[in-house]
Formats: C-alpha cells, structure tokens, sequence
C-alpha cells in the first residue's frame, strides 16, 4: 500500500504545491506507516524534492508529454497507482490538476474530493473538509472506497522540510492513440500567475480606467505578486478575462490581497475569501469590503497607491 | 450536430448560505435559482452552432421537479428539447455515471457543461462524463470551433492560454471566455411562449452508486474586526503587514 502524489513543474522545475504536496502526504504517510510516492514528468533535476519527504520518485520523461495532456498523464498515473496498490492519490487544486483528477478517478474507480482543506479526519473511509459554494462554506465529506483522490486547496498546507533519502525510479511512458493534440501553449512570460502568487494585487473600477493600471502594475512589481481585477473591470475590457478574480471568475487564496477600488460585493467576496490576509483601499468607508478585510485604508488609491509603492520601495531597501 | 448541455440549477450568487437539520442541508428558504453561470456560457455557445451551424442543441440536468423552471429558461434562450433525469444526486460521479447512461443511446457528437458548478465546485462532472463515454476532453474552454468533425478549442491555464485540437466526439467544461457576459442571451416573450411548446421530458433515473457523502456542513470562522490605517501613514500599514501579519 501507498500513497502517490501527482507534483507539477513549471519551465523544468518542480512548482511549490509540488512541495506543498509532499509536506501532505508524509504527514499522512507516517502515522499509517506507509510509502509516499511522486511522479512527475519531464524533469532533470529531481533533488528539491528530497527535503519533503518522499520515499519514491517515479519519474517520466517523453518528448511527446512534453506539453501536459490529461488523458495521458491520467492514464500513466493510474497505472502507476494501480502498480503500487496506492490507496490514496492526492493533487494540487491547479487548472491541471482539476482537469485530470476526474479523469483519474474514473479509470481508477476512486472516489474524488475537490478543494479539499487541512489533513483528513480519518484515512478509512476517507473524511475531508472541503470548501463549497465558492468558499461561503465547508462541508465534511465521506469517501468509502478501494482508492480516493484528494484534491487539495492550493495554499491550504504549510510546506515543511523533511530529508529522505529518495529512490528515484525511471519509468517508461504508455502513451495512446488519440485526435487530441496541442498545438500551442502562450504563457505571458515573467509574470506570476493569479494561482501560484502569494501575493495578489487587485484592483475594480475605482480605478476609473485601463491608462490607470500601471498603479496596480507598480505595486504588484514591487511585491512580486500577480495582477487580479473584479468582473466588471475585465467586462468592459480594461483587463483580460484571464484576470478576473471571484465567484465567476478565478479563485483566489495567497497570503496577501490587496483589493484597491473594488467595492466588496458578495460575488467578488466569494472568490477570495480564503486568502489569509486582506488589505482594502478604498475612498467610501462604507465600502462592504471593509467588513471582510484584515486592514484598511480609507483614501484615494491615486494618492494612497503611489504612496504605498514609495514606502515598499524604501522597506524593500531597507531590508 | 447533436448537441448536449448539461445544466445545474444553483443558488444565485447573492444568495446568503446558510444550512438547516441540524447543518445537513443546505436551506432553501428564500434562495432564488439560476442557471449555474459557467453552464449559461456553454449554453450561449451551443446555441451559436445552432443558429449558423444547423445543430440541434438538447438541454439536460439531473435533479427533482423544483429544477424544471430552469430547464424551460434553457428552452425560452433556444434549446431545442429538455431531458429532467429524475434525481436528487449525492455527488458529481451519480451525476456523471446518470448522465452517460442517457447519451449512450443519443450519440451526441459534443457535450457541454460548466467547468464548475457555483455550489458545490466539484469540477466532476464534465471530465468523468468523457471517461465514461470515452470521447476527447477539453475543460476551461476558452474558444471553440467545429469544422465537420474537427474541433479547434482553447483552454486557459495557469498565466496563459493553450490551443488544442481534437475530432469529435468531445465534452467540454465551459467557463467566461468561450461567449462574453454581453453575448448571454435573455429570453423574449415569443421565446419564453415558444418554450412552453417544446418538449420537457423526464426520464428514470438508472442504478448508480455514490463515492461520496456530504455529513455536515460548516461556514467559516467569523472574522476579527478590521485594523484601520490612517492613509497619511503608510509605513504604519508596512510595518503591520510585516510585522503582525507576516505577509511581506
Ligand atoms: C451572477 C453574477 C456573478 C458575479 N461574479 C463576480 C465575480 O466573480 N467577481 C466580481 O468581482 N464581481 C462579480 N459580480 C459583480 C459584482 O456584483 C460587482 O458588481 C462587482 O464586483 C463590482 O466591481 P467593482 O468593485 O470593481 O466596482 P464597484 O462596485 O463600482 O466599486 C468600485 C469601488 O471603487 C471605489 N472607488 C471609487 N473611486 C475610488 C478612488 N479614487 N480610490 C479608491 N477607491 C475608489 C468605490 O468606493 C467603490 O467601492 C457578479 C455579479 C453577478 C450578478
């Protein structure tokens, strides 16, 4: 019996849930006394995962997995899960994770919790709590079957350090026929995505305009973090869909948002809510967001933005 | 073309959540329902094929009567034909394993359905749809055009998009992108009589087994209050966020 985690990579490099991934199943692993496994696929430099616990790397290299496609990379983890009589197969919360767990799922009979938070109730049968209705609620699910899959919440684990000494296994890729093809992968280079950053910068339609954004742009510069807007802001344009954070849009759970000229509607909440600490700025102090946020500034964001940006500067110097 | 959506009919998203049975129900009192938004972009797209591409565009969900209201919205925006499989499901595999007993016997060359649904998020169904079935999968689809049986679709990813191809048959998990919020389309008066016209079938529900349960339902912890910072202070905000947050 095992426990097989599915870790991601990024330009050649393991990603941090993949980390995150490896701090959760050992935490698992241990009291049942059983082996964590990893796959990954198409990578060269296997060792950062050694500090995380895991006893058994398998590791795929293909050309043609260079691009990740779901139904295969489903289909080889699923032979390896059933190779290894894993029981539980956990994944991050990623937009590819969740198009293949389900995949997974079916070809390995296992029953599948999403946007799973914390460790497990208990192991057999399976109890989680998951977030549901955009993250308004938790819900305590059971899952009674041969194999689960766990998705979990991204940044819902701490990442904690713990050297083994990794087998690491090659393993040949079964690849099938198939129509589906990748053609193009566009990836805006240099930026941290919305999923990945810890830190978010958003900014809504107090911002009155698109020529504006360079305020967002210069904060989430200076902080290393990803760019977000509300729904409107990406409806009218002003920034691509790709952006748009909420219920409706993308999920968002860094350790810091900051919400600049966004009004704090119920939608918008919705799809943040489970970032650990919020900053809101905001002329209105009657703005609803107030009541969600961890700290405040009532102000204009052309003034207090460029003065935020100053001061960061001059922390970061300071350092 | 044969076209399948599959819809949700889900709490509106002003909705306040709240649960009853002691929190082993979620509590209707009071909750408006809509089309799961994700679905509605997926419907407005089949209904596109529709109009220039002569497809014949089915609507499908698996709940109980209170869900028809939003099956006979699907038909007012255009939908040809509505299926009610007739079920109060446990988990997004019974919805799949109901929904893949249906279009074994209607061959459907492309099924829609959100990438997610806004209650339960479980972004099950579409992918474990296509497994049963065995047809290609496609979700966060942003784009998407048939050509005969060829399909060229894009998918957003984490910090960018992909474009894939692909031949029918296929499932698609739809989301904003593949039509815009302007392109949504609200039912008129001649739609909304046509709808009453058309057919609304419900059919059995076929043996499925349940992976997962739902025992308890919680909200989250109430939060503390919110730290105000005077905004002529702002290395008060800094040192805040440093210091007691730890955040930067
Ligand atoms: C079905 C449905 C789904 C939805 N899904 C989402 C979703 O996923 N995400 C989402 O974001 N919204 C969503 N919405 C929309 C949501 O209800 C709000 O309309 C939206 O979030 C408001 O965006 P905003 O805060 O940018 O704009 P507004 O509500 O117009 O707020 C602008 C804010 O900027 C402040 N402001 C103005 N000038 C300044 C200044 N100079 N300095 C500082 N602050 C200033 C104002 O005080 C105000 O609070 C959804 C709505 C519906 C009906």
């Amino acid at each position: 019996m095992s426990i097989l985690i599915f870790t991601e990579t990024e330009n050649g490099k393991f990603k941090k849930s993949a980390f995150e991934l490896a701090s959760y199943g050992r935490a698992i692993a241990d009291p049942l006394g059983v082996e964590l496994m990893a796959v990954c696929f198409n990578i060269q430099d296997t060792s950062p995962l050694e500090s995380y616990g895991v006893d058994r790397l398998i590791q795929i290299s293909d050309p043609s997995l260079e691009n990740f496609t779901a139904h295969q990379y489903a289909a080889n983890m699923a032979e390896i899960a059933q190779t290894h009589d894993a029981k539980l197969v956990i994944l991050s919360s990623s937009a590819n994770a969740k198009y293949l767990a389900p995949l997974l799922a079916v070809s390995l009979s296992a029953g599948y919790a999403s946007n799973v938070v914390g460790l497990p109730e208990s192991i057999e049968p399976l109890r989680v709590k998951r977030s549901c209705f955009t993250n308004k609620a938790f819900n305590l699910s059971t899952l009674d079957n041969k194999v689960n899959i766990i998705g979990l919440s991204n940044n819902s684990y701490p990442v904690s350090e713990n050297p083994k000494e990794m087998v690491v296994e090659q393993k040949k890729a079964i690849l099938s026929e198939t129509s589906f093809k990748v053609e193009k992968v566009e990836k805006a280079s240099g930026q941290v995505s919305i999923a990945d950053a810890d830190i978010v910068v958003s900014g809504g339609r107090g911002l009155k305009g698109p020529e504006n954004w360079h305020l967002i742009e210069d904060l989430a510069s200076t902080l290393g973090a990803a760019t977000a807007c509300s729904k409107p802001v990406s409806d009218m344009g002003w920034r691509p869909h790709s952006e748009h954070v909420g219920q409706t849009g993308k999920p968002v759970a860094s350790n810091l948002y900051i919400a600049i000229g966004v009004s704090g509607a119920i939608q918008h909440l919705a799809g943040i809510n489970s970032s650990k600490v919020k900053v809101v700025i905001n002329n209105d102090p009657e703005a609803p967001f107030f009541k969600a946020a961890d700290y405040g500034v009532v102000g204009d964001a052309f003034e207090v933005v460029p003065e935020l940006i100053k001061k960061l500067k001059a922390f970061k110097y300071n350092e | 073309m044969k076209i399948l959506v599959c819809v949700s009919h889900v709490p509106d998203t002003t909705s306040k959540i709240n649960f009853v049975d002691d929190d082993t129900a979620f509590d209707k009192n009071g909750v408006q329902f809509i089309i799961n938004p994700n679905d509605e972009f997926g419907l407005t797209r089949a209904i596109w094929f529709q109009q220039k591409q002569g497809a014949e565009v089915t609507v499908i969900t698996v709940g109980d009567p209170s869900c028809e209201p939003t099956l006979r919205k699907c038909l007012a925006i255009g939908a040809d034909r509505a299926f009610r499989i007739d079920l109060s499901p446990t988990d997004g595999f019974q919805v799949a394993q109901q929904l893949s007993a249906h279009c074994k016997d209607e061959n459907y060359d492309l099924i829609i359905a959100g990438r997610e649904s806004i209650d339960y998020n479980g972004a099950m169904v579409p992918g474990m749809l296509s497994a049963l079935l065995g047809y290609s999968f496609l979700t966060n689809c942003m784009a998407l055009e048939i050509e005969g049986r060829s399909v060229k679709a894009s998918r957003e990813i984490d910090g960018g998009i992909e474009s894939v191809s692909c031949d029918l048959p296929l499932v698609v998990g739809a989301q904003k992108g593949l039509v815009e919020e302007k392109d949504l389309i609200i039912p008129n008066m001649r739609g909304i009589m046509q709808a009453r016209q058309k057919s609304l079938t419900v059919v059995p529900a076929v043996d499925s087994s349940i992976q997962s349960s739902i025992s308890k339902f919680e909200k989250p912890a109430p939060k503390g209050a919110v730290k105000m910072v005077d905004a002529n202070q702002i290395d008060q905000l800094i040192d805040l966020l440093h210091n007691e947050a730890k955040v930067i």
